[in-house]
Order: C-alpha cells, then sequence, then structure tokens
C-alpha cells in the first residue's frame, strides 16, 4: 500500500509538486499522466526518498519514509525508468543481479541467485543470462530492467515512461507483464505518455497538469475531452473501444492540407 | 554467474611473486635468480623466527642454537646486503607504488565514469609536487610535505565541490583541474627562482632511487589497507555505472560512497607519490588494460589492477636502473615509453569504443 499525502516538492524554491495525495493499493495499476513537465518524475523521486519533499508525507505499508533507510526503501521500491543504452560490458546476469544490491551484504549468496533467476524466467529473459548487456535490443533490455526490478522484491514498482522508445510489439509485451505482477499483488504506479495504454492497463489514472493534480478516478472518470483539453491544451474526442472494452482517445486534427493554409 | 576472472587473478599474483624475485636478481652485480630466491627464502624465515621469538622466546633460542635453517648458505654476505637491504626494499616499493596507482586510478575512473580520469585527475599530483618542491627549497623533508601536499588538496578540491551536501561529479572534476592548475603554477615559479632546480624536476618525473626498508614499512601499511577497503565498494561502484539515480533507486548513498572512495584513492595516491615522486601512466593505462581483459566487474577488476600495476611498475623500475651502466632514468619516463606503445596496439586491435 502506497499513500501520497499532501505532498509538495521541487528543486530549490521552484515547486514541481504542489498538494499532490494519491493511494495506490495492491493489485491495482495506476497510471500518471500529464504533458512534459507536469512533475511525473519528480513525484517517482520522492516516493523513492532520491528527493526530499518539501512538504507532506510518503507512507508505505504504513511507514513514512523519512523514517526508513535507503536500502529499506529499496527493499519495498522498485524503479523501472526508460533505459536506452548500458555502455559497460556486464552480462544481464550481473545486471539483474544488481538488484539484490539493497540485500547483498558482503557477496551474494545461493538465495540471490536463485531470485535473480526467477526474477529472468518471469521476465522471459533467461535465455539472455549470460550475453553482454551491450548487445541486447530496447525491448530486450527494458525486459531485463524489469528482472532487476524484481529481483529487489518490491511490493511498488514504479515505472517512468518503460515503453516510450519501445515498438508496439514490445509496449505490449512489457505492460503484460507489469499487469501479471500487479494482479499477483504488486503495487503498480505508471507514469505514461501514451493515452490509449493507459486507459486500456489502469486501473485508476491520476492526470497531473504544473504540479497540481487535477483528476483522479477510473480511466472513464479521468479521460474525458475537458479534462484531457485542460492538462493538454488540445481537443480530443473519446470514444469507446469496443474491442479492447476500453477508451480510445483521438485528438480532434483538422485536415493537414487545411492547417497548412 | 560465470567467473573467469578468477583464475586471471591467480595468474596475475602468480607472476607478481616471479617479478619480484627475478628482478631483485637483476642488476649490476649479477646474482642468479636461485640465490635470490633462497636469499629470500631466508630472510622471510628469519623475520618469521624472530616475530615468534617474541611469542615464544624458548622455540626460537631452540632452534637457532641447532643451527636449523630451510636451505645451506651457498652466498656471501655482501650479495646477501644487495638483495636484502638494497634491492628488495626498491622492487617492493615498485610493487607497492605501482599497485596503489593503479588501484587508485580504476576507483578514479569508476568513480567519475570518466576514461581519461588517473590518480592525479583531481589535482592530487599537484598537490604532491607543490609540498614536495617546497620541501626541497626550505630543506624540509619531501615524503612528509608531498603527502600533506595531496592530502590537503583533495580535502580543498572537495570541499570547493560540495552543493548542498551533494558532490556532482562535473564539478569535482572542474574544480581538481582549476586547483591543480593554480598548485602547477606555483610550483613552476618555485623551479623558476630556485638556485638548484634539477631536484625538484627529478622528482616530478618519478623515481624509486630512494627506496628504503622505512620507506616500505610507512607506505605498505597505507596503501595496503587503503587497497583492500577500496575494495569494499566493488559493487556499489558497479551499479553506480548504470547511472547515480538508478545506484540511489537501488539504495545505495551516493555521496558516502563518492566520499569514502575519494578518501581512499588520496590516501594510497598520496603515500605513493610521497615515495616516489609523479610517476604518469600506470594509475591511467593499466586499469585500461584490465578493464579490456577482465570486463568492468570491479570485484575483479580491482584486484586485477592492483596486481598488474605492481608487475608493471616492477618491470619498469628494473629497466630504468639497469638499462644504462651506472646512471639510473626516472622510471616515469619508462612507465610511458613501454606503456603507451602498447596501449595504442590494444585501442586498434579492439576497433571499438573503450569505454562509454
Amino acid at each position: 500500500m502506497l499513500e501520497i499525502r499532501d505532498l509538495s516538492a521541487g528543486y530549490g524554491h521552484r515547486h514541481v509538486l504542489e498538494q499532490i495525495s494519491i493511494k495506490a493499493s495492491e493489485g491495482e495499476v495506476v497510471g500518471v499522466i500529464g504533458p512534459n513537465g507536469s512533475g511525473k518524475t519528480t513525484l517517482l523521486k520522492t516516493i523513492t526518498k532520491v528527493l526530499e519533499p518539501i512538504s507532506g508525507t510518503v507512507l508505505i505499508d504504513g511507514t513514512n519514509i523519512d523514517e526508513m533507510q535507503s536500502t529499506q526503501i529499496a527493499k519495498k521500491v522498485a524503479v523501472v525508468s526508460q533505459v536506452i543504452s548500458i555502455n559497460f560490458e556486464f552480462t544481464v546476469e550481473d545486471i539483474v543481479l544488481m538488484g539484490r544490491t539493497p540485500y547483498i551484504k558482503g557477496s551474494e549468496t545461493v538465495e540471490d541467485i536463485n531470485i535473480v533467476r526467477d526474477a529472468m524466467e518471469k521476465t522471459n529473459t533467461i535465455f539472455l543470462k549470460d550475453r553482454l548487456i551491450t548487445q541486447l535490443s530496447g525491448g530486450e533490455l527494458q525486459r531485463v530492467i524489469i528482472a532487476r526490478a524484481f529481483a529487489q522484491n518490491p511490493k511498488i514498482l514504479l515505472l517512468d515512461e518503460p515503453t516510450s522508445h519501445l515498438d508496439i510489439t514490445n509496449q505490449i509485451d512489457i505492460l503484460n507483464l507489469v499487469k501479471h505482477a500487479s494482479r499477483k499483488g504488486m503495487v503498480v504506479v505508471a507514469v505514461m505518455h501514451d493515452l490509449n495504454l493507459a486507459a486500456y492497463y489502469c486501473d485508476k489514472i491520476c492526470l497531473l497538469r504544473d504540479g497540481k493534480l487535477i483528476s483522479v478516478g477510473t480511466p472513464d472518470q479521468v479521460l474525458t475531452p475537458s479534462n484531457i483539453e485542460r492538462a493538454f491544451n488540445i481537443a480530443v474526442e473519446v470514444i469507446p473501444n469496443e474491442i479492447t472494452n476500453s477508451l480510445y482517445v483521438i485528438p480532434v486534427l483538422e485536415p493537414l492540407h487545411e492547417t497548412l493554409h | 554467474m560465470a567467473k573467469p576472472g578468477k583464475s586471471v587473478i591467480f595468474i596475475l599474483a602468480l607472476l607478481l611473486i616471479a617479478a619480484v624475485i627475478s628482478n631483485t636478481a637483476i642488476g649490476s652485480t649479477s646474482i642468479s635468480p636461485d640465490v635470490t630466491a633462497k636469499i629470500l627464502v631466508t630472510e622471510i624465515f628469519e623475520s618469521i623466527l624472530e616475530m615468534t621469538g617474541k611469542i615464544f622466546p624458548s622455540v626460537t633460542a631452540n632452534m637457532q642454537a641447532n643451527g636449523y635453517y630451510p636451505v645451506d648458505k651457498t652466498w656471501t654476505d655482501s650479495q646477501e646486503v644487495i638483495i636484502s637491504d638494497i634491492r628488495l626494499p626498491r622492487v617492493l616499493l615498485a610493487a607497492l607504488v605501482g599497485a596503489a596507482l593503479s588501484t587508485a586510478g580504476c576507483a578514479m575512473q569508476g568513480l567519475l565514469k570518466n576514461p581519461m580520469a588517473d590518480p592525479y585527475i583531481i589535482g592530487m599530483s599537484s598537490g604532491a609536487a607543490l609540498g614536495a618542491s617546497l620541501a626541497f627549497v626550505m630543506l624540509l623533508p619531501v615524503q612528509f610535505l608531498s603527502f600533506i601536499g595531496a592530502v590537503i588538496t583533495i580535502f580543498v578540491v572537495y570541499n570547493i565541490s560540495k552543493i548542498g551536501g551533494k558532490v556532482p561529479v562535473d564539478t569535482l572534476l572542474l574544480s581538481g583541474i582549476a586547483v591543480g592548475s593554480l598548485l602547477a603554477a606555483f610550483t613552476s615559479l618555485i623551479i623558476f627562482i630556485s638556485h638548484s632546480p634539477h631536484q625538484i624536476i627529478f622528482w616530478l618525473m618519478g623515481g624509486l632511487w630512494t627506496a628504503s626498508w622505512d620507506k616500505v614499512k610507512i607506505t605498505s601499511v597505507m596503501i595496503i589497507f587503503g587497497i583492500l577497503v577500496l575494495y569494499r565498494f566493488a559493487w556499489s561502484l558497479n551499479v553506480m555505472l548504470l547511472g547515480e539515480e538508478q545506484a540511489q533507486y537501488l539504495g545505495i548513498n551516493i555521496e558516502q560512497v563518492k566520499r569514502y572512495v575519494l578518501v581512499l584513492s588520496a590516501l594510497v595516491t598520496a603515500a605513493a607519490v610521497s615515495v616516489s615522486g609523479i610517476i604518469g601512466f600506470v594509475g591511467l593505462i593499466i586499469p585500461h588494460i584490465m578493464r579490456i581483459i577482465v570486463g568492468p566487474d570491479h570485484r575483479i577488476l580491482f584486484p586485477a589492477s592492483t596486481l598488474m600495476g605492481a608487475v608493471f611498475l616492477v618491470l619498469c623500475d628494473t629497466f630504468s636502473r639497469t638499462i644504462i651502466d651506472s646512471v639510473e632514468l626516472p622510471v616515469g619516463i619508462v612507465t610511458a615509453m613501454f606503456g603507451a606503445p602498447f596501449f595504442i596496439y590494444l585501442l586498434r586491435k579492439r576497433r571499438q569504443s573503450l569505454y562509454a
């Protein structure tokens, strides 16, 4: 259970987040959407205590992160960022083993190795075990990063635009993995750009604009044309997608030849 | 996990032992390697006997009375003096300095994620050089002042770079270069106005001609301690190679790691520089060569760099003291003359980027 109460955060005197309150429970995928610069990544940094909040609290299973050491937080919360490349020639297994960092004292145990193997099985990366991380495709690399997050045995999985740089097959592949993890009892908070994927995969959506939460609720409640126009300054139409049984957001664009005149 | 690196460490350790013995044998007075080995074994045996004597006096007295020695003495006293009082401390000092520079270079490259990093990059060599120059003109102990110069420099650079409890790596590098240039200017000024600039210039070129058992004892404590504690940060440095933010997400206290790694690198570098002057190249190139061979994992890369650095400097130092009769080349010249072409060869052979 992740609970964010009246959180304000920023860099120096610049407030990036103001008075944010969000709750996310086990088995729930919570999407955070909003335009660039709306404070999405800052939110994830504050939840992991990489950035100290200006005011407000973050509770993980009821414990204030102020009272937790960074290794304790890393045992509860794993972050999957958009990793485009790693330039050092570690093997895939070494990279996944890095997920055990908060647990390892001295050198890794058999248990650590077993957890690493298990995480690689779940993410379908075990066949890449001895490959060099520098030689993977974008989709493979992102799956390895998710395996590393699973190796942390987290209660909460935070994703920062994990699929924006991937092709459509890999996007679906990664989001299915995440959805599955959530169904197994993980709390998932995902920063996303693709509104349609958010509508399909998320149980709850938080819409941010200029560091303020302007709408929270189910995709049906949040993804309305007026909300999206307020956040993104663009007119959209939202239609039900009968194939996926979710919503479909389409920007209302004028035909191209008319805009050019 | 596959660990081909362990066999590399084992081979390098054997290589170091072989290098120490064979290079102790080489010199203007020729003493065969087997006699050298016998003298060394006897020396080690005697010092163990001496140590045991402090705890169990009767055992030692008994053994000495019976004249018990592991090997028969087939060498002259003067050979024994050359080996154990002149060459051995010098070879050991070369090994220690090489190990220190190479390990510290490896740590700095990992910490700064910069392929140009070496132990001197954030101004430590300039600080040591200024300390040594002052010592030469004011007739103060050179070893002590150069050590202090290096330590003060790293302290100043670290504090200049600190912004709100954090030390950004870029700022650290730039302030190191700025402070280094400032101190180098003072050193140049001292050389310019000094009556006997040669001493300072030779010191700057780096050499081990002042080796003694005292120097070995003082530096070995600091260097071995510093290197062993640095090894404890191997895993953290691995994780930090993925980026500081990623490392923080994995629970690593990156500012603490930076602080410890900087202090320990500074300690071993200052200890090395204070007895050898500015020996270039070892700390830059050896870690790169080992990275090509064993990969970026600091758990293997650190010990591999330590051992290879020691072997490399032992070989270079022997070359520098034997190549020209009765003249000693500064070893810093030799390290670059041998190391640079070999490194260029490796770069070409690899045909891809060496580093991120």
